[in-house]
């Protein structure tokens, strides 16, 4: 069964088109992406799907419902992590997760019950007590997170669930968010890392300027847009584009950054052999697997992060 | 997880009780989150009860009585039901203009709150609730200080509680949609501007005859009048028709400013 559905769907603000007619379906038990730069679209399909911002075209059902009529039915079993958090800065840490089950309509005891195991699983059972404004970036994320779970939904929203956040605190989430996945709860979020994307989801659209520009898993869409590993060359030079000639025909593809060449081959180490063996020397080389970083710039001939 | 839970019946179905429940969860947040200021509750009691006596004992000892439709009464039995209507309207608008723009503009709680089950009419309904449940304690504490002392001299001024209960709803609908409405802080201003002048001239400090016809008119359409004169009939066991129209009054009003909130809090938040 499919939870979400969406044919065509757009959303306007006034004559700004922000969301520009996309076709997503996700199924139970899937973790699905959205993955795109800022101001690609994301959050306003994600607000649409959360019944919290009004379908402006096409075609929505979230568990078979319309959004526009259901909105609290479909709420009372979604669980949502918004970009920004926004705790309850009036209340101590635990008295989020209760306040926030009884607008569940959830009873005070069903509400006790759950909070502990939720503190134990966002690792705050230390920091129960405390006032939030206390509490790191890392433990506030952790916190929305688990207060989106407090009714045990069967979807979980997140939109760019560990932005901000440092490496290890990022990997600490993501161990979470397999844990929810392995016990069945579908995940919908929302991204700019393509690290992000390829560690949590099965599959995933690339949006680009409110459209999809791409679906598949992460590995289908490396090997449809991208080559199996990349050469990047970094010269002294202002503008690599004047190396490009150098490195003619042994790559399928070259792209020009900024900072650096990228020569998308099949076998990097083989063509780093054969840049040495015209007698070009860049200042350094690197060999790397192909990413998704380098499918959007294939897309749409532009970093995901700028 | 979650199983998939039938779909409610439609809105206008509810039962009141089951109606009042997502309301109820926000009541719960705001009691939980005063019990970390609870000192700005209590100060809340005492402001009418500091003008009862400054002005029922204080100036009441240099005015004596006055003259209400041919009856002489003690300034202070006059002016206390003032001070409970208006503390009513002072309450209400406290807590739903500057406590509500916090929450809509600053922490973020409603949009929060909407994305659980509730929607702009339990939010309405459960910020105006709280307001009447506080103002509810603050009433019924002033009106007891007022009959200790004396200044309440009939059995019906029980039913000034409910009134005044009447009154805060009125204020804290009006006031959360008239919050709705504004950009920053200063905007708060035009609410100081709204209150004052009612709160000096509704037949509060001397009675309506006091003015000229022309200006009677105008006190008359203000709904702090109707609130003070409703409080007052009561209190003073001067019960006739005209305090139904005052009920009337204050009714359309409540439901003009839960209306406008409902649909405001829906443009505001849910775009
Ligand atoms: N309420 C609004 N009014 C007007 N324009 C809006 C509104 N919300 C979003 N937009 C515009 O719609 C576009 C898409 O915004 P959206 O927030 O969906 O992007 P996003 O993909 O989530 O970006 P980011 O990665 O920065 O979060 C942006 O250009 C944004 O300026
Ligand atoms: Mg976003």
């Amino acid at each position: 069964m499919s939870l979400i559905r969406a044919t065509g769907l757009r959303k306007t603000f006034g004559d700004f088109v922000a969301v520009d007619g996309i076709d997503v379906e996700v199924a139970a038990g899937e973790s699905f992406g959205f993955l795109g730069p800022n101001g690609a679209g994301k959050t306003s399909t994600m607000r649409m799907i959360g019944a919290t911002s009004p379908v402006s075209g096409g075609e929505l059902t979230v568990f078979g419902m319309d959004p526009a009529s259901h909105a609290s039915q479909i709420k009372a079993r979604l669980g949502v992590v918004p970009q920004t958090d926004a705790l309850d800065e009036e209340l101590r840490v635990r008295e989020n997760l209760l306040v926030y089950g009884r607008y569940f309509g959830l009873t005070r005891e069903q509400v006790r019950a759950r909070t502990g195991p939720l503190l134990e699983f966002a690792q705050l059972t230390e920091k129960s007590d405390a006032v939030v404004e206390s509490l790191s970036g890392g433990m506030k994320r952790r916190l929305t997170i688990a207060r989106a779970l407090i009714n045990e939904p069967s979807l979980l929203l997140l939109d760019e669930p560990t932005t901000g956040l440092d490496p290890q605190a990022r990997h600490v989430l993501w161990d979470r968010l397999f844990r929810l996945k392995r016990d069945g709860v579908t995940l919908v979020l929302t991204t700019h890392y393509m690290d992000e994307a390829e560690q949590l989801c099965d599959r995933l659209v690339v949006m680009d300027h409110g459209r999809i520009v791409a679906e598949g898993s992460p590995r289908s869409l490396i090997a449809q847009h991208a080559s199996r590993e990349v050469l990047e060359l970094r010269f002294d030079v202002a503008d690599h584009a004047e190396r490009v000639e150098e490195v003619a025909g042994i790559a399928e593809r070259v792209e020009v950054l900024a900072d650096r060449l990228l020569l998308y081959v099949h076998d990097g180490d083989g063509a780093l052999e054969t840049v040495a063996a015209r007698g070009v020397h860049p200042l350094s080389a690197l060999v790397r697997r192909a990413s998704l970083e380098d499918v959007f710039l294939r897309l749409t001939g532009r970093s995901l992060i700028e | 997880m979650a199983t998939g839970t039938t779909a409610a019946p439609a809105r206008h179905a509810l039962p009141f009780p089951v109606a009042m429940a997502r309301p109820a969860a926000l009541v719960e947040r705001n009691l939980r989150a005063a019990r970390h200021y609870w000192l700005t509750f209590v100060s809340g009691f005492f402001e009418p009860v500091f003008y009862l006596f400054a002005m029922g004992v204080g100036i009441g000892a240099l005015v004596g009585s006055v003259d209400v439709d041919g009856r002489e009464i003690p300034y202070a039995v006059f002016v206390a039901p003032a001070m409970m209507a208006t503390s009513a309207m002072n309450g209400a608008v406290y807590d739903s203009t500057g406590n509500v723009f916090y929450k809509l503009k600053h922490s973020k709680l409603y949009r929060s709150v909407l994305s659980t089950p509730l929607r702009p009419w339990d939010i309405a309904a459960g910020e105006i609730s709280w307001a009447l449940l506080r103002g509810l304690i603050y009433s019924a504490a002033f009106l007891l200080v007022a009959a200790v002392a004396g200044f309440v001299p009939s059995w019906w001024a029980l039913l000034a509680i409910p009134a005044c209960t009447l009154i805060g709803l009125g204020f804290a609908a009006v006031g959360m949609a008239a919050t709705t409405y504004m950009r920053s802080w200063n905007d708060m201003d035009y609410v100081q501007l709204a209150i004052l002048p009612m709160f000096l001239f509704s037949a509060t400090f001397y009675p309506l005859a006091t003015y000229p016809p022309a200006l009677q008119w105008v006190v008359q359409a203000t709904p702090l009048y109707h609130g003070v004169d409703l409080v007052r009939g009561l209190m003073m066991g001067d019960l006739h028709v005209g305090l139904l129209v005052h009920v009337g009054y204050l009714a359309v009003f409540s439901a003009l400013g839960l209306w406008a909130t409902t649909r405001r809090i829906g443009t505001l938040l849910l775009t």
